[in-house]
């Protein structure tokens, strides 16, 4: 088996798989990081959804071979109990979700856009997590939230 | 003649403490200084456990901070049936609350006799007992000498409304920290030692036969523990879930399977709903006294398809046999259910089988958690007595767990020489909107039906209307008609599998009887929500209609494309008070831009939470009306992704604002199927009001839209 080098939450990783493993099958499997949920496989509901380098994808149908060398940040490296990030405070402050099982992917998809744009609207916030998918109608509590946080880091 | 004075009722116990009377089934206090609490009913994301909470915290003068919530088992928690219906805080609530309010009585008056005072002059802060000249004592020092083995005596007097400090206060949900910081909660992200993966084998095609399997490519696949088959039932066992899943598509391309079912025609589905075989039942027969002179008959046809749960986590459980035992954790919403079904398929004693529960996502109704769970304790047979975990792919989540129930409902109006109704008939056609587990004396779980000897397939039923029935949920209009017939005809066949869906029958009832009403307002030309009002006598109801047309400034000015639509109903006719405005735009596209909503629960014990429960199920609502639809062929389920059955997005979800009315002094009740079905009609009403066609059928796509435009041009 060839061995796949990344940063994973900012920590070398070395992983001995095929190549085309998915990400995500590697995060939940070998490495134990079950905080990225399987949705669907398909790439089609962003449960799974971790940043490789400055963007969102969905880890379900991302090889191992293709994040060589990048920077992979999943859920597990966005912020814990004891040093939350910004989009966890806010989450928590709207209460902006139900079931939850989509809001490690969506916290994710929110954290590469405000890499990307630190002072979004509510529709580029929107735009953003078009590819995820929430069944339990939280979307606008989670739209709250993002510009909350959005404002919160822009704080000085 | 003495007329005797009428004895005041005996107090009776909330009927699932009665069916659960020992008290130390629902509180113990433990030696670390908490409380731990423990409802039958589950967390399915819709904030219950912090409800529940807040009601015991409250009752027994503790900080929330103590409290724990177990999660529900067979092993020693209340049996109280299924999590659904909108019941949990009506029959958990007042259960906790009244176990709650005698456990603090015994603790008092024992307190009393160790502290040498009257119970009178004590106080409960935080749990610590306390009187005056500072004697006092707690529940945790007591504990040891006082037993809630006792079942619960009717009698105990909970406190009022306004002495609750924590219920009608908007709590942080218990639950949502370990989900942003996706600590390990779902059952899913669960690792038992030793776990194994399985996976099993399913068709495409609906209720397949499996002709052919040949299982050496399995055999290959690294880390592979076993190859099961029993009849159509097939799966695998693997060290890892990715072996597993490899060993599976082996599996699968070796099979052959032939169909054993044909489906109907799906653009012909609601008149192939009237002609199956049916069994009908006359749901409500109102005969006016002195019946208005009919001068004509209004009659109209709506209709929706089978709509999919489509929950974001694929089914998933995980089982452990030891000898002729097994415990089996599982997302079902009810572990008691479930384990009469497993008990059935296995043909072992029910003690035999421990059933626990765990967080899986939102499933809104009954989805493949409990034909998962079998799936896991077939396989983990062969597993050594290590426990296997199954998920169930996206495309049998999809295709083969059971979908909400199709409707198609006529409802016919005589009018009088004014165009005031003057009866209304209301006819229901489809299958039954329930097939849980544990209800009838054979099994409702998929793999039953798999097996060398299969159990017959489960023919869904409806409850019955004490229990606000099932497709003719919401079919009695809360208007005051003169007289009115309402019956429906359950299908005795059942090609495409049913069973609960947030709601059962009342999403689409509500769509026809709002539409109608809004039909027959729009031929007199009177303003709706006037008609609405004119009809009801009901002063809860009257008062959501007010609120939420105060909230969205009734009826605003017309705009081109844009338009405004009122829906409105009682859930089941004895729960929440919905009311909502929707405003819509478009013309081939419609988009849904704003729904304002009035909502009465009675007692708000969490209104943030109500508030969260109503937009939730406004938004999922607004996706069954645009977006929901199953599709298939003769035979299979072809909506087997979220490209083939899509639900609405971020950028299409409309703004949503709650006005929750405050009823304190009323029994609360469930808030999370109140919005559904008034959303439904608010928003196929404003496409009247913007572009003057009427959509009968849901969803209302733009193929549909234009379809209508052509026929009304």
């Amino acid at each position: 088996m060839p061995s796949i080098r990344f940063r994973l939450n900012g920590v070398d990783t070395e992983i001995d798989a095929d190549p085309d493993t998915s990400l995500l099958t590697i995060l939940r499997g070998k490495l134990g990081m079950t905080g990225s949920h399987f949705g669907c496989g398909a790439g089609e509901c962003g449960a799974c959804n971790v940043i490789v380098g400055d963007h969102a994808v969905t880890a379900c149908d991302t090889p191992l071979w293709s994040v060589a060398d990048k920077e992979v940040t999943t859920i597990e490296g966005l912020g814990d109990a004891q040093k939350p990030h910004p989009l966890q405070r806010a989450f928590i402050a709207e209460q902006a979700l139900q079931c939850g099982y989509c809001v490690s992917g969506i916290l994710m998809s929110a954290a590469a856009l405000l890499k990307q744009n630190p002072d979004p609207t509510a529709a580029d916030v929107k735009t953003a997590l078009d590819r995820n998918l929430c069944r339990c109608g939280s979307h606008n509590r989670m739209v709250r939230a993002i510009l909350r946080a959005a404002a919160e880091m822009r704080a000085p | 003649m003495t007329a005797q004075a009428p004895s005041p009722a005996a107090p009776k116990l909330p009927p699932s403490l009665a069916a659960n009377p020992k008290l130390s089934s629902w509180i113990r206090f433990t030696p670390d200084g908490h409380v731990a609490v423990s409802p039958g009913k589950v967390e399915i994301g819709q904030g219950i456990v912090t409800a529940l909470a807040q009601i015991a915290a409250d009752e027994l003068d503790v900080d929330i901070a103590r409290v724990q919530m177990v999660r529900a088992s067979t092993a020693g928690s209340p049996n109280e049936g299924v999590t659904s219906g909108s019941l949990s805080v009506q029959q958990s609530g007042r259960a906790m609350r009244q176990a709650c309010a005698e456990i603090r009585q015994i603790f008092l008056s024992v307190a009393a006799e160790r502290l040498g005072v009257e119970s009178g002059v004590l106080d409960i802060a935080d749990g610590t007992i306390s009187g005056p000249g500072n004697v006092s004592t707690s529940y945790w020092e007591l504990a040891g000498e006082v037993s809630l083995d006792r079942d619960a005596t009717p009698g105990a007097l909970a406190k009022s409304s306004s002495q609750r400090k924590l219920a009608g206060n908007s709590v942080q949900r218990l639950d949502i920290p370990d989900k942003v910081f996706a600590h390990a909660r779902f059952i899913h992200d669960t690792a038992l030692p030793g776990l194994l993966h399985g996976r099993v084998l399913r068709s495409e095609l609906s209720h397949a036969a499996l002709l052919e399997l040949k299982d050496d490519g399995a055999r290959k696949v690294d880390g592979l523990v076993a190859i099961v088959r029993d009849g159509n039932f097939a799966g695998v066992v693997s060290e890892t879930e990715a072996g597993a899943e490899l060993a599976l598509a082996a599996l699968r391309k070796s099979a052959k399977w032939s169909p054993r079912e044909t489906l109907p025609d799906e653009d012909g589905l609601a008149e192939w709903l009237k002609r199956q075989p049916a069994e009908l039942a006359v749901i409500a027969s109102k005969k006016a006294s002195s019946p208005p002179a009919k001068t004509r008959t209004i009659r109209r046809q709506y209709t929706r398809p089978y709509i999919a749960h489509g929950s974001i986590a694929p089914s998933c459980a995980m089982a452990q046999w030891s000898e002729d035992r097994v415990r089996v954790w599982t997302h079902s919403q009810g572990v008691y259910l479930l384990r009469a079904d497993l008990a059935l398929v296995l043909k072992i004693p029910l003690e035999h089988i421990t059933v626990e529960h765990m967080e899986g996502a939102g499933c809104y109704g009954h989805n493949a958690a409990d034909d998962v769970a079998l799936d896991a304790v077939l396989l983990a047979k062969v597993a050594s007595g290590r426990p296997v975990r199954v998920q169930w792919s996206r495309a049998d989540e999809m295709s083969h767990a059971p979908f909400g129930a199709a409707m198609t409902i006529e409802i016919e109006a005589d009018l009088d020489a004014k165009g005031e109704i003057a009866d209304w008939r209301h006819s229901i056609w489809g299958n039954g909107h329930t097939a849980r587990p544990g209800r009838a004396e054979l099994p409702a779980l998929l793999a039953a039906t798999e097996l060398a000897k299969p159990f017959p397939r489960a023919i869904a039923t409806n409850p019955p209307q004490a229990n606000g029935g099932g497709a003719d949920r919401n079919s009695v209009p809360l208007y005051d008609f003169p007289s009115w017939q309402i019956e429906s005809h359950r299908l005795t066949t059942m090609p495409i599998r049913t069973s609960a869906l947030r709601t059962l029958g009342a999403q689409g009832n509500v769509f026809a009887i709002e539409s109608f009403l809004d039909e027959l307002a729009a031929e007199r030309g009177e303003d709706p929500l006037q008609f609405r009002l004119r009809h009801l006598s009901d002063q809860r109801a009257q008062d959501v209609i007010r609120a939420v047309a105060r909230r969205a400034g009734w009826k605003p000015a017309k705009r081109d494309g844009i338009g405004y639509g009122l829906g409105f109903a009682r859930y089941k006719n004895t729960g929440a008070y919905c009311a909502v405005i929707a405003e819509v735009e478009g013309a081939e596209d419609i988009s849904v831009k704003r729904l304002t909503i009035a909502v009465d629960v009675g007692e708000a014990i969490n209104p943030d939470g109500v508030i969260n429960q109503i937009e939730g199920g406004a938004i999922q609502a607004t996706s069954w009306v645009l977006k929901e639809r199953v599709r298939f062929d003769a035979a299979r389920i072809t909506s087997n992704s979220w490209t083939e059955y899509p639900i609405l997005r971020f950028s299409e979800v409309p703004e949503v604002h709650v006005e929750v009315i405050s009823r304190p002094e009323i029994e609360p009740v469930g808030a999370g199927e109140a919005a559904h079905g008034p959303v439904t009609a608010a928003i196929t009403n404003a496409v009247f009001d913007a572009l003057g066609v009427r959509l009968r059928n849901l969803p209302i796509t733009r193929e549909r839209l234009i379809a209508a435009m052509e026929l009304s041009s």
